[in-house]
């Protein structure tokens, strides 16, 4: 801990590590840090087009429906549980790390395992928001025709409703912006894809602390990196659910 | 070397691995805020659908829920990612570069919305009220 350095240490004149981690983690930190860029820059790009357009779809109309709940109008809450899930397993994983400071293995695998669990729910989650999305179709009004159409990202509902105009008892509305479909799927596609490959990760030092690798090593520094990554899935979470739920 | 306690291996390069945080209280603290956080943005988010706000309150409320945000940011990249026990060095080698962010956002964001008051300037409205079909030119008229 930072308090043990004596004031004015000079950390740059060679002979150790001016940031004094493990290559492992300095890496892993390099790494986090590109892939901010990455999403940072799919987010910023996903405001600039947004701002571009005159009509965006509201999210508490986009996000209102919940599993088995039929057609209630529930607007964030479903997000709210995969939020929720998220920052569990967020916990369940710095929880794992403070095992492996205290080479507990026991306790390693205990919260490993929560932390597996809530990786594949928050997955199962959003492989079920995304197929209510893609196969719950809606009227809308496209050259003078009603047609009934899913979210995709070829084209969406969500577009402002056709005053006075209803279909089978819905209103019918314009197509929404394509681009909509394009940031949403991209993006927490993206996201999405970073969940599963960190799920991997937990599972591969699952089961090397399971074969007892880390304690022939001497340390679970291991399981700190990959609580590294896991905890970064969590963050851009964060900002996925501002700007695509909240904003 | 059960009497290590110490995450890493001491090396000449690397002089003090992080030691074992006595409980778990400061996590769960972190876990708290973070709820709490959640649960305020949610709020927020939801008010201005309940209550159809807009103008400069749908601006303030979207700042805040920013805010909000950024603070969630703070507490997991400082406590569970322990960002905050690391050295100096090493916090602003990492938070340094993410300040080019704020030109990012300022100069992206400025840049769509010129793009939309172009396009209300110099295009043809798109039709939001449409409800007579519409008339497909024939190929090759100048309609």
């Amino acid at each position: 801990m930072s308090t043990q350095i004596p004031a004015g240490y000079k950390w740059w004149t060679g002979g150790k590590s001016p940031y004094n981690v493990s290559y492992g983690k300095l890496m892993m930190w390099i790494f986090l840090m590109s892939d901010t860029f990455t999403f940072g820059g799919l987010i910023i790009a996903y405001g600039s087009i947004r701002l571009g357009h005159n009509y965006w779809p509201d999210a508490n109309y986009v996000f209102d429906k919940f599993p088995f709940m039929g057609d209630a109008n529930l607007p964030l809450a479903f997000v709210s549980l995969m939020t929720f899930i998220l920052i569990m397993s967020s916990v369940t994983m710095v929880l794992a790390v403070h095992e492996g400071h205290k080479r507990n293995k026991k306790g390693v695998e205990k919260w490993l395992l929560w932390t597996i669990l809530g990786g594949f729910l928050f997955l199962g989650c959003q492989a079920w928001e995304w197929t209510h999305l893609i196969t719950h179709t809606h009227p809308v009004l496209i050259d003078g025709q009603i047609r009934e159409i899913g979210a995709t990202i070829r084209h969406n509902h969500f577009g402002p409703a056709v005053p006075g105009l209803m279909h089978d008892g819905h209103q019918v509305h314009l197509p929404g912006p394509v681009s909509f479909g394009n940031f949403f799927f991209g993006i927490t596609g993206f996201h999405g894809f970073h969940v599963f490959t960190g799920v991997i990760l937990n599972i591969i030092i699952y089961i090397r602390t399971l074969a007892g690798s880390f304690d022939r090593l001497g340390h679970y520094e291991m399981v700190e990196k990959v609580g590294l990554y896991w905890h970064f899935v969590d963050l851009v979470w964060v900002f996925v659910f501002l700007c695509f739920y909240l904003i | 070397m059960e009497h290590v306690n110490q995450a890493v291996a001491i090396t000449p390069e690397i002089s003090f691995p992080h030691e074992p945080a006595p409980n778990t209280k400061k996590i769960w603290k972190a876990f708290w805020a973070l709820l709490i956080l959640t649960i305020a943005e949610l709020a927020l988010g939801l008010s201005h659908y309940a209550f159809h706000v807009q103008g400069w309150v749908l601006m303030f409320l979207k700042g805040l829920m920013i805010i909000l945000s950024l603070s969630k940011a703070v507490y997991i990249v400082s406590i569970f990612m322990h960002l905050g026990d690391e050295t100096r060095n090493l916090r602003m080698a990492i938070l340094v570069p993410l300040i080019s962010f704020a030109w990012f956002i300022f100069a992206f964001l400025w840049d769509g919305n010129a793009y939309r008051n172009m396009r209300n300037r110099y295009d043809v409205p798109a039709p939001t009220q449409q409800v007579a079909p519409a008339v497909v030119p024939e190929p090759g008229s100048l309609k």
